[in-house]
């Protein structure tokens, strides 16, 4: 039988034993239902998400909700919207009591006196000029003023097929303000012309995060297998899609059989009652999901899968870890 | 070794075998103080699924509480051996 222990060399298993004992429970959480953007291709927005729940005005609510939360045996928790930072109560109801994770537009700065450590995902869809047409803004200038050097920041970059040849400019200059990037890939859930991925994109796009990856190794978090599933869909001889994504809320999980899946996760809108059905638009097609959060899970859910070979577990590792740093549950 | 530990000890390892699909290994061979979870990969839904086969050929009930201290089979067989003693 093949044990982690047979796999791996010495530098390998003190690596697998920063991470193996982590246990993460995330869950993630609607803060609002407003925003201060409309981007074209919010999931949010586009998938009307944003009527399914009024959202919950009494921060003695939320305080109390995060402590029910805890008992559910969460320790993650992934605030989205929405925009967070426009409800900072709500954000430090979270705050005070896990760690926490908010991903915003970065348009208004988190003070960091608040919410020193807090980690901050900023939403970045491309360059200029991409930006401003799918977004409305060049957001960049704004975001980049705000969080410049912050160790506790970094950016989400959601690759659209038009940045194809372009990343490495934008990576460059998130390098120059001194933060770190995570990739991702746009699912253009509203049908933007051109912003669709054809099967060719798919295979450009690999190539090309791998290369990023390769040209700054200290500014990209990232691993090389997750550029694979979330480009080919498949992970081993596994396809992606509604049968196995391991990000749907649990109480509402009827799939059988059952797959391997995030343990007590759920996504809440912000009335603190209504839960969404994944951890991505309600409305989205699963066969041509593109969430990177989700492909993510989906191979840290099936570690056992993976211990068939070095390389295997190696890619797991590799997984596992990036999940980690960009959670800070271990450093950079 | 007690040889009712034993016994259990060698029908665990058959239930996790059969129930996981493990390969290259026999309850025999299976070591008893092996570490399930960092070793062999076993998560919260494995636990679940070889708890519910122990429920049956047992008729005792593990508490999902206890999942994370339930690290090796030997453990399992003891947690399970106690409860059999505490019920009689
Ligand atoms: S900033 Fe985020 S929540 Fe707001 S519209 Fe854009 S994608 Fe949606
Ligand atoms: S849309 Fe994506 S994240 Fe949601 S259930 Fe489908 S595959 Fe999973």
């Amino acid at each position: 039988m093949k044990t982690v222990s047979s796999l791996l060399d010495d530098h390998w298993y003190e690596r697998y034993k920063k991470i193996s004992k982590l246990n993460i429970r995330s869950s993630i959480y609607d803060v609002t239902d407003r925003c201060n953007l409309r981007c074209k291709g919010c999931f949010f927005f586009s998938s009307g998400e944003h009527e399914r729940a009024s959202e919950e005005n009494d921060v003695s609510k939320w305080h109390t909700f995060v402590e029910k939360e805890m008992e559910r045996g969460v320790n993650l928790a992934i605030l989205i919207g929405g925009e967070p930072t426009l409800c900072l109560d709500r954000i430090e109801a979270f705050y005070k009591r896990l760690p926490t994770f908010c991903a915003t537009n970065g348009l208004i700065k988190v003070p960091r006196d608040r919410f020193p450590d807090m980690m901050v995902g900023l939403s970045l869809w491309g360059d200029e000029e991409d930006e401003i047409a799918l977004r409305g803004k060049d957001t960049f200038k704004i975001t980049s003023a705000n969080y410049a050097g912050d160790p506790h920041a970094y950016y989400l970059y959601t690759i659209t097929p038009k940045q194809l040849g372009k990343t490495g400019k934008i990576i460059q200059k998130i390098k120059d303000i001194g933060l770190k990037v995570h990739m991702q890939l746009l699912s253009n859930d509203e049908g933007v012309d051109g912003f669709s991925w054809k099967p060719e994109e798919l295979v450009e796009v690999r190539a090309e995060m791998d290369a990023m990856l390769d040209a700054y190794p200290e500014t990209v978090i990232s691993s090389k297998y997750y550029h694979k599933v979330i480009t080919t869909g498949r992970m081993l001889d596994r396809k992606f899609g509604w049968m196995e994504c391991p990000s749907v809320t649990e109480p509402i999980d009827k799939r059988d059989p059952r797959p391997k899946r995030l343990t007590n996760f759920i996504r809440w809108a912000s009335d603190l009652e209504t839960m969404h059905r994944c951890c991505t638009s309600e409305t989205r097609d699963c066969s041509t999901c593109k969430d990177g959060a989700a492909h993510m899970s989906w191979v840290m859910v099936n570690k056992r899968a993976h211990l068939k070979s070095t390389e295997d577990l190696h890619n797991w590792i590799e997984v596992y870890e990036m999940f980690a740093k960009l959670y800070q549950f271990i450093p950079w | 070794m007690n040889t009712d530990i034993s016994q259990t000890i060698t029908r665990i390892a058959e239930i996790i075998i059969n129930e996981l699909k493990l390969e290259d290994v026999t309850p025999e061979t299976f070591d008893a103080d092996l570490d399930l979870v960092d070793e062999v990969g076993v998560d919260s839904m494995d636990l679940a699924t070889i708890a519910l086969v122990l429920r049956d050929e047992y008729g005792i009930r593990i508490d999902e509480d206890d999942y994370p201290k339930l690290t090796t089979i030997r453990i399992i067989a003891e947690y399970i051996d106690n409860k059999l003693t505490s019920d009689d």
